[in-house]
């Protein structure tokens, strides 16, 4: 089921340097490779962005979870490579972009896998982000591995009532999604209300002043990551902008089945 | 009939969540499944329409392997009401709910239409017809999701806690129409923690205790069996506790619903009605 995707996301609290890094440190790369790999459509680049990624789950013994949010995101790239080659661009370019979507999906992976919602969320109080703000998005966060636990059950209730999701033509499969997304939105903003009107009760905002038991500090290693992700980024930015890059030729396209494109 | 052997279940990265359940549910049995949170309840019950699949063993549903058909399949002789409403109700309309698994089992426009009209007025929601269902109440909306199963007149009922959110009298209603589903020819499963709602009912009971089945029987004594009660985090029903009380004055402890228990004190003081 697709929803193993969420594992993928998922904080697991494990003794490896990559996960004791220091949040805004680890935020500093991953916000490094997003954007190396937005700033390139070119292949070369984009395998390297992905192939540097490899040593960092190797360190964080994050392996199998990463290769499942992997396997559960192939369904996707399939269809971002399938869009992209029937819509008229090369092979090359399709492909790029599939890894670009991959590379992607893996930084975002390791950053959640590797970094835990109360250390996101101290990082962002500390980085002077409105509590209210930084507390929604821990809660957000902490929130995905229920709403995937309920869209399994959901899933679980419309099949018992006779839905068969892989049935149809292509439009009536999307349309068998609507039973599943509608209750798991309805029963989202349930929760929500209920959780709000539990925090108003519990005295949620009645002190402007919040005097945070934990303070994060950057380590040598933490401003080392950070040196080293703003260098990278230096040379990503100066090879994109100055250094031709090659790429391979195989112009390869699709017979055009809409010529108004 | 149900029928389950050797039935393990695990989800993948956790431990067994049932670790060798072998049970017969014959047709038209009324059957009670109670148990400790966590205790496999509704992991058991989902295997019965095929929504789980066994790790090792076997269900059989009326003699068909759950491997070997569908969840559609399975579902038009098993209908499992699912604990919370709130999972599965997305149409503009209890109408259009109820008339949804009509649809997706391929019955006409005029069966739906008389169907979903017979089933609205059976529990009490024909008025609500063209609300949304999201309006509704929570009791309400509960059987509105009941509604949605009964209405293609599955052989057996699933119905994982039915009572929980419903005020006393819909309780008592609850319970009249489930035992009249019963005589009517259905098989009636139902998942629990309302012993009270099983004392009233007296159906077949069957304790499940992390993963296995520790108690199966009569209701009466299971509920008065002290080790049972204990092992399952379970509590006497207010009646059998008072009986148990009682007991030095010769009264029977395996009672445990009220029209019993005023036969046997009366009994005990001699006096008929």
């Amino acid at each position: 089921m697709s929803l193993k995707v969420f594992d993928g996301f998922k904080f697991a609290k494990l003794p490896t340097p990559i996960h004791m890094m220091d949040p805004r440190a680890k935020f500093t790369m991953t916000m490094g490779l997003f954007v190396a790999a937005l700033l390139f459509s070119n292949i070369y680049a984009l395998i390297v962005i992905f192939l540097v990624q490899l040593p960092i789950v190797y360190a964080a013994k994050t392996w199998k979870k990463w290769a499942a949010s992997m396997r559960a995101g192939l369904l996707l790239a399939v269809l971002i490579f399938a869009m992209n080659f029937v819509f008229g661009s090369t092979l090359v370019f399709s492909a790029a972009m599939t890894l670009r979507f991959i590379s992607l999906m893996s930084a975002f992976s390791l950053f959640f896998m590797t970094t835990s919602p109360d250390d996101l969320g101290l990082a962002l109080e500390q980085a002077h982000v409105p509590y209210t703000l930084s507390f929604t998005f821990t809660t957000a966060v902490r929130l995905v591995p229920t709403m995937a636990l309920d869209a399994q059950t959901v899933i679980d209730a419309q099949r018992s009532r006779g839905l068969e999701l892989d049935k149809g033509n292509f439009m009536k499969r999307i349309r068998n999604y609507i039973p599943i997304l509608i209750p798991l939105i309805v029963s989202a903003i349930r929760r929500s209300i209920e959780l709000a009107e539990a925090l108003e009760s519990r005295g949620f905002g009645a002190s402007p002043n919040r005097q945070p038991l934990i303070v994060l500090r950057m380590k040598f290693t933490d401003y080392f990551v950070v040196a080293v992700t703003i260098l990278l980024e230096a040379l990503a930015v100066y090879v994109y902008l100055y250094v031709p890059l090659p790429s391979p030729n195989i112009p390869i396209t699709m017979p055009k089945i809409f010529p108004w494109l | 009939m149900i029928r389950t052997e050797g039935l393990k279940f695990s989800y993948p990265s956790a431990s067994e969540v049932l670790r060798g359940i072998d049970l017969t549910i014959g047709d038209e049995e009324f059957v009670a499944i109670m148990g400790e949170n966590g205790a496999g309840k509704t992991t058991l019950v989902k295997t019965f329409n095929g929504l789980l699949l066994p790790t090792s063993g076997r269900v059989t549903v009326d003699g068909v392997n759950t491997r070997e058909s569908s969840v559609a399949q399975l579902s038009r002789d098993v209908g499992l009401v699912f604990q919370n409403p709130d999972h599965q109700l997305f149409s503009e309309t209890v109408r259009e709910e109820l008339a949804f698994s009509l649809r997706n089992f391929g019955y006409g426009e005029d069966t739906i239409d008389r169907r979903v009209t017979s089933i609205l007025e059976t529990l009490d929601l024909s008025r609500y017809a063209d609300s949304s269902p999201f309006v509704l109440s929570g009791g309400e909306r509960k059987r509105v999701a009941l509604a949605a199963v009964l209405v293609w007149n599955p052989k057996h009922i699933i119905l994982d806690e039915p009572t929980i959110g419903q005020d006393y009298q819909q309780k008592d209603r609850l319970r009249n129409f489930i035992l009249q589903l019963n005589t009517q020819g259905k098989t009636v499963i139902t998942i629990t923690h309302d012993v009270e709602f099983v004392a009233e009912c007296k159906p077949r009971l069957i304790l499940l205790s992390k993963g296995l089945v520790i108690g199966d029987g009569p209701a009466e004594d299971i509920l008065s069996d002290e080790q049972l009660i204990e092992k399952a985090s379970l509590a006497r029903p207010q009646i059998g506790a008072l009986m148990h009380e009682l007991r030095d004055l010769g009264l029977s402890d395996r009672v445990i619903d009220v029209y019993s228990a005023e036969q046997a004190i009366l009994g005990a003081l001699g006096r008929r009605r």
